[in-house]
């Protein structure tokens, strides 16, 4: 298979091989599990217990009516103690149902269909969404939408993210090497929802056995496993369409546009666990990781589990932490507090040290024109940095501001640490404003 | 705290500006070679009164010192090397508070300036005292440089160069010009550290160099090598065009800027009235780089028909 690459993009230190090797360790679950009623894109979710209710494993416990929403389940089996607003790693509060695990793992009966190939699209498409599975990726976008793409939309190619670039993370290398035959099903449901033949597997070079491993399951299946060049964001959705295929999304549209649908690998095998073993999404692979983590490892916890726990059962030094972040290290989000939850977007989290996250204090900008060469997406981050001091938000619109992928490219490779990721996200939300 | 990207490169302005100085010191080095401690008073006399100028700026300001960003260092290196070493040291003083105070602060500091405070400050003393900066020597001898004399088609022979083949002269130097412009082979090596080091793109030199070579025999040159070995075309092609904060940002608009600089210097010194003409051409491109830049932003990734094929 030909790869075709895509302009600009960063190479910082991969910081890979601390967990690349380690096997997903199960974690105990907690005694207490909090289950933030928001956690994809899209309407927050309305409980559907109560107080004082016993729940089951796997036992659907938050709904909504919205368009863009999914669902949420209870990952284990225990008494809902309390239904509040709490803090939540993205940002804000959430509401959120707090169990408490009666450590008895009691699944609830679950719906599921094994013959998944008799199944049409829509009981398909409908069992996905009460699975509540969302892009492992990060972003946790409901995946029963993204596989129901506009019907004037010609799809010929599916295309599924393993590329993990984002440093530190190995939760999706370890998935590929662990349970690659679930992703491989996976892709086969997907394909038959899609209506269509091909498919690749792209993943990034550095990862060598989990292409392997991949290579292996996939012989005989048709599934392409495509290897792409180490290289921060290749595993940006439109990135990835241009290395991989050589076609270039249109600004402001969907891959759908150029006939692909993207899905990360993660939530491939979540489909095939969703459909045919009937397992709601409830766990996630973690990556713990950051020089200020003693034993750094991959862990497979449950949704609710609270950062402290995580930080625990790896040994932190939280004399040395410099910044705790939830996901990767370009893309992943700060957080003040270890008292959060575990939610279906978390990949990764990092106790970084400050040697780490090398800041320098910011300097002026000196149009070395660094961030412009890197820019995956073509723009010109210097000038946001600017014209979001003077306020000018129109100008930055002008500057093609809302193409940005907010990758943080710009501000990664900035002598003068100019921070651009926040004017651009200032920016944005100002446009935003301004367009209601 | 503070949003995504949580990890940085570990470069620094600092760190940039500390690789321009240490590619500047083989130029210097060959200055000292070749003019003796004449070359070491007129730079650090620059190099002090440069740092001296931002210092009571900032102070008058009330703002941070900046010093440790070693831009200032820069341009009093720059300075000195644009200048002739037997420059009366007044006139140093003055063109290296021109250079920082012109040039840099009055427009906001490192990062703000539009034109080269180097060349500000060598365009300052150019107007004010045109024959202290077209005062030439080499071991005590005044003449014409090698530029102006194959402007006036006198023979190589009798200007200011050394014994022995130009070609060799001119590479290591051994000729009369201003300070660090001599040596053709120390400004190469500077100018490869910084592209090694990739401070700077080889295009904007190359294109410019290649430029001069072209444009100047098309428009008559006898030898367009000397051309090229002489005068302040590679210091300025690999330290002045280059300079971060006053060149185009946009991949395009260097190649533009660059391609200006050439044809510019090579108009000037064919068919103008100076010898040379590196110093305004950078300084007349500086002026257009705003311009440039808007006119040549990047096609944004996604700018495709819809089938995006």
């Amino acid at each position: 298979m030909k790869f075709f690459g895509f302009k600009g993009g960063v190479h910082p230190p991969d910081n890979k091989a601390q967990t690349a090797k380690l096997v997903t360790e199960d974690m105990v679950s907690p005694k207490m599990v909090y289950v933030p009623m928001q956690q994809h894109i899209g309407a927050p979710l309305d409980p559907i217990v109560k107080i004082g209710e016993r729940v089951l494993k796997g036992q659907k416990i938050a709904d909504s009516k919205a368009f863009m929403s999914t669902t949420i389940h209870a990952p284990v089996s225990g008494v809902v103690k309390k239904i509040e607003k709490r803090v939540f790693p993205l940002m804000g509060q959430a509401n959120t149902v707090v169990i408490e695990n009666d450590g008895k793992d009691e699944w609830c009966e679950l719906e599921k269909i094994e013959n998944w190939k008799e199944a049409s699209t829509e009981e398909l498409l409908k069992l996905i969404r009460e699975k509540g599975i969302v892009g492992i990726g990060g972003a946790s976008f409901p995946t029963h939408i993204k596989l129901n793409p506009p019907k004037d939309c010609k799809i010929d190619t599916l295309l599924l993210n393993g590329a993990e670039c984002e440093p530190y993370l190995n939760s999706d290398n370890r998935l590929m090497l662990e349970d690659p035959k679930a992703i491989v099903e996976g892709i086969k449901i997907i394909k038959k929802i899609l209506g269509i033949d091909s498919a690749i597997i792209g993943i990034e070079e550095n990862k060598p056995e989990a292409i392997a491993s991949m290579k292996k399951v996939c012989e005989g299946t048709g599934i392409e496993v495509l290897p792409l060049h180490t290289k921060y964001p290749q595993g940006g959705e439109k990135q990835l369409i241009k290395a991989a295929l050589n076609r270039e999304v249109p600004s402001g549209k969907l891959p759908a546009a150029v006939g692909v649908v993207v899905q990360n690998t993660g939530t491939a095998a979540a489909i095939y666990r969703g459909i045919v073993l009937g397992q709601p999404l409830i766990e996630k692979i973690v990556t713990v990781s950051g020089k200020a983590i003693k034993e750094p490892k991959n862990l497979r916890v449950v949704i609710g589990t609270p950062f402290s726990e995580l930080l625990e059962k790896c040994g932190v030094d939280r004399e040395k932490v410099d910044k705790l972040v939830m996901g990767g290290p370009m893309m992943g989000m700060a957080q003040f507090t270890e008292d959060v939850p575990v939610i279906k977007g978390t990949g990764g989290l990092l106790a970084l040290t400050d040697e780490e996250t090398n800041y320098c204090k910011p300097q002026a900008c000196i149009s070395c024109g660094k961030c412009v060469d890197v820019c995956p997406m073509n723009l010109v981050p210097f000038m946001y940095g600017r014209l979001a001091i003077k306020e000018e938000w129109d100008n930055m619109g002008q500057y093609n501001l809302m193409d940005c992928i907010e990758c943080g490219s710009c501000a990664y490779i900035c002598p003068a640490n100019r921070p651009l990721t926040e004017a651009i996200k200032i920016g944005k939300a100002k446009l935003r404003s301004m367009k209601k | 705290m503070g949003p995504s990207p949580h990890i940085r490169t570990s470069e620094t302005v600092d760190k940039v500006m500390r690789d321009v100085i240490i590619a500047l010191v083989p130029a210097l080095l060959m200055a000292i070679y070749v003019f003796k401690l004449k070359a070491v008073i007129v730079t650090a006399v620059s190099v002090i009164f440069c740092m001296l100028t931002e210092l009571v700026f900032n102070k008058i300001r009330n703002k941070d010192c900046t010093l440790h960003d070693g831009s200032a260092i820069i341009t009093g290196l720059l300075f000195a090397f644009v200048i002739p070493v037997d420059m009366p040291i007044q006139f140093v003083i003055i063109g290296a508070i021109v250079s920082i105070a012109l040039g840099k602060m009055l427009f906001g500091g490192l990062g703000q300036n539009i034109f080269n405070p180097a060349l500000v400050g060598r365009a300052f003393i150019q107007a004010s005292w045109p024959v202290a900066i077209t005062t030439f020597s080499l071991d005590g001898m005044a003449g014409p440089t090698m530029l102006d004399a194959m402007k006036r088609s006198l023979p190589l022979g009798d200007v200011l160069i050394g014994k022995g083949n130009i070609y060799i002269q001119s590479l290591i130097g051994n000729m009369g010009g201003c300070l660090g412009e001599t040596s053709a082979l120390a400004l190469l090596i500077g100018g490869l550290y910084l592209i090694y080091k990739k401070q700077i793109d080889w295009k904007m030199p190359t294109i410019i160099i290649a430029t001069v070579f072209v444009c100047t025999y098309l428009l008559g040159a006898e030898n367009p090598l000397a051309q090229i070995l002489s005068g302040g075309l590679l210091l300025g092609a690999f330290f002045m065009a280059t300079d971060m904060v006053t060149s185009p940002v946009t991949p395009k608009g260097k190649i533009i800027f660059a391609l200006g600089i050439g044809f510019l210097i090579s108009v000037i010194r064919m068919k103008g009235g100076y010898p040379e003409g590196t110093a305004f051409s950078i300084l007349i491109m500086n002026g257009v780089t705003p311009l440039i830049n808007r006119y040549t932003t990047p096609k944004k990734f996604g700018e495709v028909k819809a089938s995006g094929k």
